[in-house]
């Protein structure tokens, strides 16, 4: 066997290595999705959607846990989105290339990689301490929202930055001045990107937990959210401690629980995919 | 209008400060009960028992254990993932697979929690009789498996960046894909590969419900995987969901831990950062 016959069997022995270990991360995906399907759909009725905790794990809903995703959500999403898209368009269209831009950029690349617990803490100490909203809807919504404004900034920039100078020239050139350039012009071209990006970060919202631990949502609650300073519990919170119960048939119920939070983060994940696609494909300068 | 655009992007600086000013402050209370040294050198962490001991070490070494686990899964296979679909996949193939492997990303943590704990210890004690219910391995594995598409995901981007006149250099002088992928596209990608795996490593430290719900809460210091750990993350979130006196010191531990965290996470993302910025390859 001459050695480039050998060259060329690593090379085939290494395509199946790369092949297998590709598999091996979807086999895992598929192996966990079916476990989780497997325990947990025989409980997903109207009751379990229409039921509140209870400590006989038959009778146990999730009604407060998704009205308070929902409010969460929604109150998270009203304070992050304009502070986002305004702080992205300001880092695009405004602080190119001063020593203050470079500065801000420094601060948002660490910002983006702080683990979500350190959040928690703040929220902790500025919201439910200092500001005194207790352990409300609000404290959450004010520590998810400054969770993922690092991630709406990006994507805004990201979505500014495919919109061609030309299109700026030009509406200078008709006389318009930089806010009706970006109001008029920039803004409605980049639309796509900037929606895809929020849905993708109301998605990674949805799922924490750990930063809502620390600024007390709680683990059993009797009654549903009626106003931002209601105490609230959300569903990967009541599937945290429904994990915790000694009794089995909990199991159940988290896994069932499991399936509504992960139906709810994919359709999220598959709508601004989508609109990605449609997006990329319908706008050709 | 610039004024109201500034004052949203300055949010992103308060932001830093509020987390650097509440952490230090309450940290810096905590230090005068406990001296830094005894922090950093005592084996022991037990602040709810009677004899209180304030060690970091065990709730570090519990991470950094956990952490290793996962990143000895999630480099190789993430790396060689990237190479084989940036190299050796067909386009199509590519296309679709990159999307499906990134919703691993994706789901809640919580759920792999859940996962670790219910179906991999389970499993993994069919084989390993001293498995602890609550242990290191699990809890790691599980994470590697998660943290692989940031890997590939991004190491991937790296090596496909690589322009297509170094491959076919390598490939006209009778290079083999492999010998092409690891000598000469790696090389030329590598700062992005090292970005990504110091990212997935920060990411990595600063998980926290796969390893509260199936690593377990119990300070030890240990480089045994089938042990029951504490990593601070766990601390904190445990400690946090108990009834703790505000202005206590078992209160400001969690701020103790968490800057411990925070520093650590910190210097990561800079050295990143840093790399990305002084070592982007350009070529023309």
């Amino acid at each position: 066997m001459t050695s480039a016959d050998k060259n060329r069997i690593k090379d085939k022995a290494f395509e199946y290595v790369g092949m297998a270990c590709t598999f091996f991360g979807l086999f895992m995906l598929v192996i966990f999705l079916g476990d989780i399907l497997m325990t947990g759909i025989e409980k997903i009725d109207m009751d379990f959607l229409s039921n509140f905790p209870s400590s006989r794990a038959r009778k146990a809903g999730i009604y407060p846990a998704w009205t308070g995703t929902l409010w969460i959500l929604g109150l998270t999403a009203i304070i992050a989105i304009p502070i986002g898209i305004a702080a992205g368009i300001y880092f695009e269209e405004y602080a190119k290339k001063s020593k203050m831009a470079n500065f801000l950029e420094i601060n948002l690349a660490n910002l983006a990689g702080v683990p979500s617990i350190i959040y928690g803490l703040l929220g902790l100490q500025i919201f439910v301490r200092t500001l005194n909203f207790g352990t409300s809807l609000l404290s959450g919504a004010c520590t998810l929202a400054l969770l993922i404004l690092p991630v709406i900034i990006v994507s805004t920039r990201e979505a500014l930055k495919a919109v061609p100078d030309s299109i700026r020239q030009a509406s200078y050139g008709m006389g318009a001045n930089t806010w009706q350039t970006i109001w008029h012009q920039v803004l409605p071209a980049s639309a796509g990107g900037i929606i895809t990006g929020i849905i993708l970060a109301i998605s990674r919202a949805i799922g924490e937990t750990a930063p809502l631990i620390v600024v007390g949502a709680a683990t059993f609650i009797t009654n549903v959210p009626d106003s931002p300073m209601s105490d609230y519990t959300v569903l990967p919170m009541q599937i945290y401690s429904w994990i915790g119960m000694p009794d089995k048939e909990f199991a159940k119920s988290a896994a069932a629980g499991i399936i509504v939070l992960l139906l709810i983060t994919f359709v999220l994940n598959g709508i601004a995919v989508f609109l990605r696609n449609r997006w990329q494909k319908k706008v050709k300068w | 209008m610039k004024r109201v655009l500034m004052i949203c992007a300055i949010i992103t600086v308060l932001t830093t400060v509020g987390i650097v000013w509440v952490l230090f402050s309450e940290s810096y209370t905590f230090f005068q009960h406990v001296s830094i040294w005894d922090f950093l050198t005592d084996t022991e962490w037990s602040p709810l028992s009677t004899n209180k001991h304030f060690g970091i070490l065990p709730l570090l070494s519990g991470t950094l254990l956990v952490t290793a686990i996962s990143m000895s899964i999630a480099v190789p296979m993430g790396i060689i993932i990237a190479i084989y679909l940036s190299e050796y996949a067909p386009k199509k193939f590519r296309y679709y697979i990159k999307p499906l492997l990134e919703i691993l990303a994706s789901i809640p943590t919580v759920v792999y929690g859940f996962f670790a704990l219910t179906v991999v210890t389970p499993f993994l004690q069919n084989y390993i009789p001293n498995l602890a219910g609550f242990n290191a391995l699990s809890a790691g594995l599980v994470m590697g498996i998660m943290i692989i598409p940031m890997i590939s995901s991004l190491s991937e981007d790296a090596l496909y960046a690589v322009p297509k006149s170094l491959r076919e250099g390598a490939y006209g002088m009778g290079s083999t894909r492999l010998q092409t992928s690891f000598n000469v596209i790696l090389p030329a990608a590598s700062s992005g590969i090292i970005v990504s795996i110091i990212l997935a490593f920060a990411r990595a430290v600063g998980e926290t419900m796969i390893v509260t719900v199936a690593a377990g809460n119990m300070a030890n210091l240990t480089a045994d995987p089938r042990e029951t750990v504490a990593t601070i993350t766990a601390f904190i979130v445990n400690m946090s969901s108990g009834d703790v006196q505000q202005d206590s010191i078992e209160y400001q531990t969690i701020f103790a831990a968490g800057v411990t965290l925070f520093v650590f996470t910190f210097i990561l993302n800079s050295v990143s950062f840093y790399i990305k910025k002084r070592f982007q390859e350009k070529y023309d």
